[in-house]
């Protein structure tokens, strides 16, 4: 037998059975122009998944396709996902939101609510407040963000007042909150400093314990560092997905190898 | 537009060639002294050894900044891996140079002149070896590499009938102990030699194929 690098295929029997969600040939659109191409993949329970490819590869695009934002923005898509073996679109779309949650780019704290309420927020909207849970339930999410040691004597600030890296964790708690499956992150270290993001990433390995993760990132080094499985996608395609070791010691298709070793995009 | 990283693998590659004709040049000298009775040549390894250090620590510092530096990953990073490895199996190739310029020394010394027995057929089969598996790496031809691991075997089996003539000669004649010595030291220098050169031709698959093939994994 030849000791290889290559990983045990990421289609094998025992991926299929831990699936968490599952798209086939989806095809994205703004308008006429299309953004994604039959694109099929399988995102296994548990995992962290990195989705990485230049800018306008349609990355962003198929994060948001995954909880229905793409429509949201004022897409279309066509081509099948599966949520635990359910088509996503035969559900309530603010259902399943809050069981494909997102982080975005930017910190988006709301403005004008204290630290406390911006956790609270998600739990109250989806009408999950039981009074005496709510202070339990952001306990709980400043924990697993990894924020609540930082921020428990002053929960009644405002969520503007701590620093960019604090205010991501907070939109990581408050996303965590209304209790999600699958976290959905989108950049969600490139407006921070390398300190934040290092919180992040570390945030990132704990929290996939108990949610699936996708995470689209420019930084390929952290998508080595925090993802099992890693997506290459170039001009709305999927190229090559593969265990992430793989992708970054010996990727199969050439254009990824170009990619990864920065001699395109 | 060529990447400044590209341009730093391709100085290292470059230095490593120069660093391997600097190796090969004194293993051929080294068996020459050898085959020849060559006092000349035998000192000529010995003292060029130096060069070989001084490159050896150039690469490392290159590959230690690239490491730093540039994150490298895939092939890239496959490369510095086996760049690394080559560079101190390289190395230590000169050493055993300089050890079979000393036998060769040795042997002169000797008042009694004795047969080199397997030796000639060692030199050839490792000399060939060597060229084989720095033409590998020079032209990144795995196909090439497999036929210096092909050839391994065949060294060790001629280093263990070389320890036995040894004895055989040693029994029928004790004088010819310090010879027998040099000759028993200069054919574990071959075999040495030879594994050091089937390392490399390992890294060349590593590089090339992302395979490890090292320690007979094929096989098992």
């Amino acid at each position: 037998m030849i000791e290889t690098l290559q990983m045990p295929s990421i289609l094998s029997e025992s991926f299929e059975t831990d699936t968490k969600l599952e798209t086939k040939n989806v095809n994205a659109f703004f308008g006429k122009t299309q953004a994604l191409r039959n694109v099929s993949l399988r995102i296994q329970k548990n995992h962290v998944v990195a989705i990485i490819g230049p800018s306008g590869c349609g990355k962003s695009t198929f994060l948001r396709c995954l909880n229905r934002m793409h429509e949201v923005a004022g897409g279309s898509m066509n081509g099948t996902i599966l949520l635990d073996g359910e088509d996503i679109h035969e559900n309530d779309p603010v259902n399943l939101r809050r069981r494909v949650g997102m982080v975005f780019q930017k910190p988006n704290p709301f403005p004008t609510m204290s630290i406390f309420d911006n956790v609270a927020a998600g739990i109250r909207l989806n009408g999950m407040a039981r009074k005496n849970h709510i202070a339990e339930t952001v306990e709980r999410s400043l924990q697993q963000a990894a924020l609540w040691n930082e921020v428990k004597d002053s929960l009644s600030k405002s969520g503007m007042s701590i620093s960019g890296g604090q205010q991501q964790r907070l939109c990581i708690a408050r996303a965590l909150a209304v209790n999600p499956e699958v976290l959905l992150m989108d950049e969600p270290a490139s407006a921070l400093d390398p300190i934040s993001t290092a919180k992040i990433e570390e945030l990132i390995y704990e929290l996939k314990k108990d949610y699936t993760i996708v995470i689209v990132t420019h930084n390929m080094q952290q998508a080595a560092r925090v993802s099992d499985e890693t997506a290459f996608f170039y001009l709305g395609e999927i190229i090559e997905f593969d265990n992430t070791k793989k992708i970054f010691t010996a990727p199969s298709i050439k254009q990824t190898e170009d990619y990864v070793t920065g001699r395109f995009g | 537009m060529e990447r400044h990283f590209q341009q730093e693998l391709e100085g290292v590659k470059t230095t490593l060639i120069k660093m391997a004709s600097v190796v090969e040049e004194n293993i051929n000298d080294a068996v020459k002294a050898i085959l020849e009775r060559n006092e000349v040549l035998a000192r000529k390894v010995i003292e060029s050894d130096v060069r070989i250090n001084t490159l050896e620590i150039e690469i490392d510092n290159a590959i230690i900044d690239m490491l730093a530096l540039q994150q490298p990953v895939a092939g890239d990073l496959r490369f510095i891996i086996a760049a690394q490895k080559i560079n101190n199996d390289l190395e230590r190739i000169g050493d055993h140079a300089v050890n079979l310029a000393e036998s060769a020394l040795t042997l002169l010394k000797s008042k009694k002149i004795v047969s080199l027995l397997e030796i000639p057929q060692m030199v050839s089969a490792t000399k060939l070896m060597l060229r084989y598996a720095l033409d590998s790496f020079i032209l990144l031809d795995p196909k090439m590499a497999r036929i210096v691991l092909e050839t391994d075997d065949q060294i060790d089996e001629l280093n263990r009938s070389m320890t036995t003539q040894v004895i055989d000669l040693l029994n029928s004649d004790k004088k010819l102990i310090e010879p027998g010595l040099a000759l028993i030291r200069i054919s574990q220098n071959l075999e040495r030699v030879a594994d050091m050169t089937t390392n490399i031709a390992e890294e060349v698959i590593f590089h090339t194929q992302a395979l490890i093939v090292k320690h007979h994994t094929e096989e098992k």
